[in-house]
């Protein structure tokens, strides 16, 4: 018998990077994420990959959860996935792109290391049970 | 701590060696005390899941606290608590300190979920990783969530953190608990909530050391300030007045109520006293955030010089050790319960008549008690 009830919560952040002012899918992913049970740490607008790394690190999120309507994902994704291999927090977040991603990206986005990239249309159930499925152990 | 390493373990040996340190957590409160932002951030995560181990790292790091001033804003939602937090942190980083910000929301009670949304705000701040920003979601029971603030608190002094500030919504005895485990607890109020004054006086403006007005470029915060210094003057009144009888409805129930942090303390009783200050800030400009630092700085020097830093932080710890207590009395408890077939099955018991709530609980707590009064492990 444990002395203490341990009390594990998914933790998310869900960010915006970039020149890109559309949040109304960020908010709706943050409210179903709660929902969902998890705790979400929102960015905020227009945030730089530096201050995103900032935030999952300093957070110590298990979901990093990036949503780009503008197109710039090939230059802003591999921003932040360096900066959370420089503070040793690559291995164990999950990593999920939000957006309009062709194809081919796509592929190369998840040769980077970006788990999964749910396009416009996705039943938020599917995210949420892919995280459920694929969050990191941690001890 | 320091002894035998005990590894993860944590089942039936849980409470006495709670305290035991894994080599992987040694490991880990070492990169802490070294400046790793990543070991910080996995130690406060650790102390949120109450994972196992987290007793014995939070332990591990108790010797290397005390360097830090710890710093409560509260206030009602919307008092703009987040946006002055930035300000504030923006300005210690001016003049050289380093600053840790725990940032405390409320979490659905349906669903556990949170969103934590005092990021948002931090603006100033971002790309400086001199400034630990953790939000954290008021999980778990009573009691459990000034616990782990605390404990928050101390990883980010033990990491070297100059000054941390501790941000809650003002709104129920939860978090005046939390924000009690801060040397000075600043209250935020917007102008024009002359009735919102009203229902806080019970309880969060009694804890308050400075008040700020905040948003004071608006209409009514004359008048706000104005109800503040009232009340503050008023506050002090039920034991100075007592002398020349005059005194409002206020007179509490035990009249020498205000002189007891001093005498407890053993301290003479002309002591200096602290009168709350009234400021006002205009936290979006960052008109204010200099004098309310400077007011910060001077009640840190004030708990210092009179002694009464001694008096709270004995107070505080001793309500830390009572919690603790209560909680791993408590879980012995809840294993006895199982053992004697469970909850549901006691209760159903109770319900048939065959025995009653008084008796059920005294069964369960005589092997406890019979350990206690022998005395001798």
């Amino acid at each position: 018998m444990s002395a203490e009830q341990e009390e594990r919560a998914i933790r998310c952040l869900v960010a915006k990077v970039g020149l890109d002012g559309h949040d109304r899918g960020a908010h709706v992913i943050a409210r179903a994420f709660r929902d969902a049970g998890f705790e979400v740490v929102y960015s905020g607008l227009h945030r730089a990959p530096d201050d995103i790394v900032q935030a999952a690190v300093q957070e110590d999120v298990d979901v990093l959860g990036i949503s780009i309507l503008s197109g710039a994902h090939n230059t802003l994704v591999p921003k932040v996935i360096e900066g959370l291999k420089s503070y040793d927090a690559f291995e164990d977040t999950l990593i999920l792109v939000g957006g309009i991603i062709p194809d081919d990206d796509e592929a190369e986005l998840k040769k980077l290391g970006v788990a999964e990239v749910f396009g416009p249309g996705t039943p938020m159930e599917e995210t949420v049970e892919f995280i459920r499925k694929n969050v990191p152990e941690r001890a | 701590m320091g002894g035998p390493t005990e590894d993860d373990g944590g089942t039936e040996a849980a409470v006495t060696d709670a305290t035991a340190l894994s080599d992987r957590d040694a490991a880990l409160v070492e990169e802490l005390l070294a400046g790793s932002h990543r070991a910080l951030a996995r130690v406060i995560t650790r102390i949120e899941n109450r994972s196992p181990g987290y007793r014995g790292i939070v332990a591990a790091l108790h010797g290397h606290t005390g360097g830090a001033d710890v710093i409560g804003i509260t206030g009602s939602p919307g008092a703009g608590k987040s946006t002055l937090v930035d300000k504030l942190a923006a300005a210690y980083r001016d003049r050289g300190d380093t600053v840790g910000v725990v940032a405390v929301d409320p979490s659905s009670p349906y669903t556990g979920g949170a969103v934590l949304g005092d990021r948002i705000r931090m603006g100033s701040n971002v790309g400086d990783m001199d400034v630990f920003f953790r939000s954290m979601s008021a999980r778990g029971q009573l009691g459990g969530l000034s616990m782990a603030t605390a404990d928050a608190v101390k990883a980010l002094d033990a990491f070297g953190k100059d000054v941390v500030i501790i941000e809650t919504v003002g709104a129920g005895q939860n978090e005046v608990d939390v924000v009690r485990t801060a040397d000075t607890v600043a209250v935020l109020v917007q102008p024009g909530s002359g009735d919102d004054i009203q229902t806080l006086k019970a309880g969060i403006l009694e804890i308050g050391d400075v008040f700020v007005v905040n948003k004071a470029d608006m209409d009514g915060a004359e008048r706000t300030l104005a109800e503040l210094e009232e009340m503050v003057h008023r506050r002090e009144s039920p034991t100075k007045g007592l002398d020349t009888g005059h005194h409002g409805f206020e007179v509490p129930d035990h009249p020498d109520d205000g002189a007891d942090e001093a005498s407890a303390d053993g301290e003479a009783d002309d002591a200096p006293v602290w009168t709350p200050e009234v400021l006002r800030t205009v936290a979006n400009t960052g008109d204010g955030v200099a004098a309310l630092i400077d007011a910060f700085d001077a009640h840190a020097s004030h708990l210092r010089e009179s002694g009464e830093i001694q008096a709270t932080k004995r107070q505080r710890y001793a309500e830390e050790i009572r919690t603790l207590v209560r909680s791993d009395v408590g879980a012995l408890a809840t294993d006895e319960i199982e053992r004697r077939g469970g909850i549901d099955d006691l209760a159903d018991a109770v319900r048939r008549r065959e025995t009653d709530p008084y008796s059920v609980a005294a069964e369960i707590v005589a092997p406890i008690a019979a350990c206690v009064e022998s005395g001798d492990r």
